[in-house]
């Protein structure tokens, strides 16, 4: 490579970094407790567990659990039912004020006996909350989803940048060596081209989801204004819903469009994933990739009856599934521990990156050959 | 071309092909799969430890 390319490339590689370094070591920091909220949760004893019983109970009528919740709450309306996979004891639901309300609330009822279980904590209590909103918008909502994808975008800048300055400055050394006799800004600069090089395809994936997460509202927002509006235009016009019907036949009418997949959420009429006249009905498979590629079932809220099992466009496909590889919650324990392992090590490359900002131009040594001869030349 | 997959490159795509693996392989399936992809993206975490952690040998 030129000198002068190398130079481009740095310019390059130093702005888009130093723009975006103070976010991502936020993310990064943010980003770990996050990949074990499940276990920081319970451990903060703020996880809501249904009582053990015997593995053959019978399940209550969901129409039994759906009264349950909105008894608990009179004057408030349904916005979504859902059941995780891995607890088919309980479902959770969320009541709101209108089927749009922020402040909507949480809650847990027992799926074998109808019965309401302890009040979660929102967002997983304090803790997790704001770990979860600095990670995610800010606390400045979709703008901040969108700000935080922009400074995401930087970060890819800055590692493919930093992929071809890796030739240029570690060419004369063997894959790995860190120059431990030299001055620190020699060996943190060979610790930066290492983690670099060592974590770059996976921070590649993850800016990349990561960015493609912060469009989700947006690309709800395509899905709906187009092809679900396609759809579901026989019913523009009509008045909203009032009179809901049978849960349990909502549920059993998609149960059996899509045998073989389970109810993952329902979306109440009015609810921002559904329809002012449709229940949507998210259905999962059971393998990791299938449970996370929901298909839509609209389900019309006046007869209970299918209207139709919707195929996801290719860019809700794209989100489905950046969001595990995003998460690195697909692989049981020990893919979290490499998730985390590989955020730390992104911390020490945005450190060291930092640092050899800060103490820059000092020792030339640490500069790669071809710009050494070019400044010997001058 | 040759200096561009020349020794400089072999480790770190090396290192990209066993994160791909790693990243794919447990989304395709769980037990076996999900080994395979705590191995291979085990080895490319375990390298990074190495290198970057090992102290140069007494002189």
């Amino acid at each position: 490579m030129t000198p002068k390319n190398v130079r481009r490339w740095s310019w390059i590689h130093k702005w888009s970094s130093l723009v975006s370094t103070v976010f991502m070591l936020l993310l990064c920091l943010t980003g770990l407790p996050l990949i074990y909220h499940h276990e920081i949760i319970h451990a903060l004893g703020n996880e809501v567990e249904a009582p053990a019983m015997p593995a053959n109970t019978p399940r209550a009528d969901i129409d039994r659990v759906v009264a349950a919740g909105m008894a608990a709450y009179p004057g408030k309306v349904m916005m979504y039912l859902s059941q995780d996979q891995d607890e088919p004891d309980m479902w959770a639901m969320t009541l709101g004020d209108t089927p749009r309300d922020k402040n909507y609330k949480p809650l847990l009822v027992d799926a074998r006996t109808a019965q309401l279980l302890p009040e979660p904590p929102v967002e997983g209590g304090p803790f997790m909350s704001m770990m979860f909103h600095l990670h995610v918008d800010l606390y400045a909502g979709l703008w901040g989803k969108l700000f935080l994808g922009f400074m995401g975008l930087l970060l890819i800048v800055a590692v493919v940048s930093g992929v071809v300055l890796y030739a240029p400055f570690t060419r004369k050394l063997a894959f790995g060596t860190v120059r431990h006799e030299r001055s620190r800004r020699v060996r943190w600069l060979d610790l930066h081209n290492l983690l670099g090089i060592v974590t770059l395809v996976w921070l590649l994936v993850v800016g990349t989801t990561g960015v493609i997460n912060t469009w989700a509202d947006l690309l709800l927002k395509v899905w709906q204004k187009t092809e679900l509006a396609a759809m579901t235009a026989p019913y523009a016009g009509l008045p909203p819903v009032t009179r809901l019907g049978s849960m349990t036949q909502v549920i059993a009418a998609a149960e059996k469009t899509e045998p073989g997949m389970r109810v993952r959420y329902v979306a109440f009429p009015g609810t921002k994933f559904a329809t002012p006249h449709h229940y949507i009905v998210f259905m999962q498979g059971t393998t990791p990739l299938t449970s996370r590629l929901q298909k839509p079932v609209l389900v019309d809220a006046q007869t209970d009856q299918v209207v139709a099992s919707v195929d996801l466009p290719w860019y809700m496909v794209a989100l489905r599934v950046s969001q595990p590889l995003h998460f690195g919650d697909y692989g049981g324990q020990a893919l979290k521990l490499l998730w985390a392992l590989l955020d730390i090590a992104t911390i020490v490359v945005l450190i060291t990156g930092l640092y050899l900002w800060l103490k820059r131009g000092k020792a030339a040594a640490a500069k790669p050959a071809e710009v050494r001869a070019e400044e010997a030349a001058v | 071309m040759m200096h561009v997959f020349g020794p400089v490159w072999t480790a770190p795509i090396l290192l990209g092909v066993l994160t791909v693996i790693g990243l794919v392989s447990a989304l395709l399936g769980d037990g076996v799969w999900d080994a395979v992809s705590a191995v291979s993206l085990g080895a490319v975490v375990a390298v990074g430890g190495w290198y970057g952690l090992r102290r140069p040998a007494a002189r």
